[in-house]
């Protein structure tokens, strides 16, 4: 018969419509910005730099080695590496970023400075209301806009932050378990050898 | 599928054809044929209609470029110094390249064979650049020879409507040529480094300096 | 007022545009039409309602995606491949991921080979959903059919969201495997959406598949015929429209998909009508995977511990790989010259190859027919003019 497919359409319509009153299946849209979904814990857009204790110039895990900014496939991110070492979070002397750059303007939030980066210390924020009325310096974030404290990491990714602190941990520990026996090592043996001390491999 | 076994088919049956097996270092094994240019044609008809292979989707179309590159090998060779014969290290020099290519990857949808890796060669990279166009054969190599036409350069002969398919009308480069030099259109970003950094200082520069 | 002391215009036709000479109009289509999905120009040449000559133009996202990526290092081309056809980034990725380790000589651990399955097919579900709904939105049905559709490719956005961190630019696989493995809860929640699909496929196929406009519509217009299809490198959903029974993943088996049971659902006439009959059916195919996916999902690894994602130099050599894009046969030539950065680098692009019979579809058709055929290939500007 003519016209039944268009009813049968029609049903579907009636169904779906009336549905949405009883159904939070078909009713999926919210308002927002008054109403906000949660958010999706692996969820990326720009990166930030991670900092660990409570100052943040002095807790940045960035020791500048440079990788993402030549890994970085748009080539947003601009680093500039100091010429002189200062102790991070744990007390180790390091070089650290004078300048560190990253034009969102550019960023296709693609991680792969996340992924290439042997410190953790660049990750993806989730913050996505960045929205600014200057085309180049407004969305030109420098270091003290890209630093977020590790409380923050664990806040907007913890899943994956916890096993980032423990893994920083483990390592730490090994490092302060050789630099032990090397220095009970060298109590032991008056003769100065000469072992590399732990702290300054890299 | 043998590639040998083509090759003496295709040259059986199409007298005077030049072959040639350009073999692929990869892992793929994907190995190509080298077809002249005036018998191109003629070699692709005969695969396309074969019964044997029906060669009938062309999947496949790119441009390759090769400008002329010198590769300095170390070669062994035996000389007489002061009377006795000793072994010399050679530097030789050859030239590879010098000339733009164009690749097609058939398949065939009635026997599910493929790829089969054709390869034609231009003479030069700037005035013999014809090749003769598959395009009345297979149709899916229309758009695809249009496009390396358009990025590449190479002129396919008795293509039906040879225009620029990316680039506009009036666009005077080759944009994929190896040696293609961008436009000075640099536009401001703040965190030039590297390449970006100098050609925005060449453009600085050029514009009097910032 | 001044106006009327001019002389009028003559509104009745005088011998000079008598319309019996048949005047043909122009008519640029595009890049702003709503309905060329994305920056496509059609310039096209009317006889009344009927069209006598199409030219598409090209080019209006041309970025040169291809040189890009010679200056890149393998990695880095990956999230390029996420632009190109940006509703399936997925496909893209894992095409990429293909072609290189043919180039390598790679092999990817099972874990990884089943998750890009299940990733690989949810793509092909939430592209063919949507398409849909376009097609439906390109013919007039406003809105009801592609929200409804978007509503259900939403969920596996969702989905792709908690797996990857992006709805679209998911920059998931990595030549060597996945670049991470599922989150809790994940499979869960994937099942859920999967089991949930056929109940939305039947509702909207109550709602099209008998509707007698959309019949009315489609039947008979845009036919492509078995051989031209075949002549035209035609891949994909449209070809199998037309009766080519060419699926890659029956025929390459590419992957691991020779472990799967599916049928490959194949048009007759090669219209409009089948190709969006063709993809409701595949759908309901692609679930069929899935579900054998999801229950055969092994534990292991997800890379290839071998592989070097940095600094990766694959030896000089060129390889071709291509896997059965929702749109077609997305193909990835490399060459590599032993360096960090691919020395050739092409996208065989299914969205472009599959228009090279839109102006023989469109001949002789209404002009709003061209709306519908160019829905009903299904192509995304990013891929067309990479």
């Amino acid at each position: 018969m003519l016209g039944e497919g268009i009813l049968k359409g029609l049903t579907e319509t009636a169904r779906n419509f009336l549905g949405s009153y009883v159904s939070k299946d078909r009713l999926t849209t919210i308002q927002f910005p008054e109403e906000r979904l949660p958010q999706i814990e692996a969820t990326r857009d720009f990166p930030f730099l991670v900092y660990d204790g409570t100052e943040w110039e002095a807790g940045l895990r960035c020791v500048s080695c440079q990788i993402c900014e030549k890994e970085c496939p748009p080539k947003c991110i601009y680093i500039e590496k100091s010429k002189d070492k200062k102790p991070d979070a744990t007390g180790k002397l390091q070089f650290y970023p004078t300048t560190f750059n990253i034009d969102i303007s550019v960023c296709m939030s693609c991680q792969i400075c996340v992924e290439v980066c042997p410190f953790d210390a660049i990750k993806m924020n989730v913050e996505f209301e960045m929205s600014s009325e200057d085309r180049f310096g407004g969305l030109l974030l420098r270091k003290e806009q890209l630093a977020k404290s590790n409380e923050y990491y664990n806040k907007i990714h913890p899943t994956e932050a916890t096993a980032v602190d423990a893994a920083l941990a483990e390592e730490r520990a090994k490092a302060e378990a050789k630099a032990r026996q090397t220095t009970e090592a060298k109590a032991a043996t008056p003769a100065p050898m000469a072992t590399p001390e732990a702290g300054e491999t890299k | 599928m043998n590639l040998e076994e083509i090759k003496s088919e295709i040259e059986a049956n199409v007298p005077g054809c030049r072959l040639e097996i350009i073999p692929n270092g990869s892992p793929s094994g994907q190995h190509s044929l080298l077809i002249d240019a005036d018998h191109a044609f003629a070699v692709s008809s005969y695969l396309r209609d074969a019964t044997n292979r029906q060669f009938d989707y062309c999947s496949n179309v790119t441009g390759i470029d090769w400008p002329i590159k010198e590769i300095s090998t170390k070669v062994k060779t035996k000389k007489i110094v002061d009377g006795m014969e000793k072994d010399v290290d050679e530097v030789v020099k050859t030239q590879t390249g010098g000339y733009l290519e164009a690749v097609y990857h058939l398949f065939s949808v009635e026997q599910r064979q493929g790829p089969l890796v054709l390869r034609m060669r231009t003479e030069d990279r700037t005035e013999r650049v014809h090749l003769p166009s598959l395009t009345p054969l297979w149709r899916s190599a229309e758009y695809q020879e249009r496009e390396i036409f358009d990025l590449f350069g190479i002129v396919f002969d008795g293509h039906p409507d040879l225009r620029r398919l990316l680039m506009w009308e009036g666009f005077e480069d080759h944009p994929m040529r190896r040696d293609y030099v961008d436009p000075d259109d640099y536009e401001y970003e703040p965190t030039a480094h590297d390449e970006v950094l100098k050609r925005a200082q060449a453009h600085q520069a050029a514009e009097g300096g910032l | 007022m001044s106006i009327l002391t001019e002389t009028p215009i003559d509104l009745v036709p005088g011998p000079s545009s008598d319309r019996s000479e048949g005047q043909l109009l122009e008519v640029s289509m595009g890049p702003q039409h709503p309905s060329t999905h994305g920056v496509f120009r059609m310039d096209v040449t009317l006889d009344g309602e009927k069209v006598v000559k199409l030219k598409p133009v090209f080019g209006y996202l041309h970025r040169n995606h291809e040189k890009i990526a010679e200056t890149e290092s393998y990695l880095g081309c990956m999230p390029y491949t996420d632009r190109l056809d940006y509703i399936c980034s997925i496909t893209n990725n894992w095409a990429y991921a293909l072609a290189v380790e043919k180039l390598a000589g790679i092999q990817v651990p099972e874990r990884a080979e089943y998750l890009r399955i299940i990733t690989g097919e949810l793509t092909r579900l939430q592209n063919h959903a949507g398409l849909v709904g376009f097609l439906m939105q390109d013919m007039g049905a406003s809105g009801t059919p592609l929200m409804y559709a978007f509503r259900e490719r939403e969920k596996v956005l969702d989905l792709f969201e908690a797996l990857t961190g992006a709805r679209m630019m998911c920059n998931y696989m990595r030549f060597g495997g996945c670049r991470v493995d599922v989150p809790a809860n994940w499979l869960q929640q994937a099942q859920k959406v999967i089991d949930g699909f056929p109940q939305f496929l039947d509702e909207f196929e109550n709602l099209l598949t008998s509707n007698e406009i959309l019949m009315a519509r489609t039947q008979g217009v845009g036919v492509v015929t078995r051989e031209q299809a075949i002549n035209a490198g035609i891949s994909g959903p449209m070809a199998r429209a037309s009766g080519v029974n060419y699926d890659l993943r029956k025929v390459d088996k590419y992957g691991i998909y020779d472990r799967f049971s599916f049928r490959v659902p194949l048009g007759e006439h090669g219209d409009v009508y089948d190709r969006y009959m063709l993809r409701a059916l595949e759908m309901r195919e692609s679930i069929e995977i899935l579900k054998q996916a999801m229950r055969d999902l092994p534990a292991g690894p997800i890379m290839d511990p071998n592989t070097k994602i940095r600094g990766f130099r694959p030896k000089a050599g060129e390889a071709y790989g291509r896997i059965e894009g929702p749109k077609g046969e997305l193909g990835f030539y490399l060459i590599s010259d032993g360096t960090a950065s691919p020395y050739r680098y092409r996208v065989r692009p299914p969205s472009l190859i599959n228009l090279t019979l839109l102006e023989d579809m469109c001949l002789g058709q209404n002009v709003a027919d061209i709306v519908i055929i160019l829905g009903s290939v299904d192509i995304v500007l990013g891929e067309v003019d990479r």
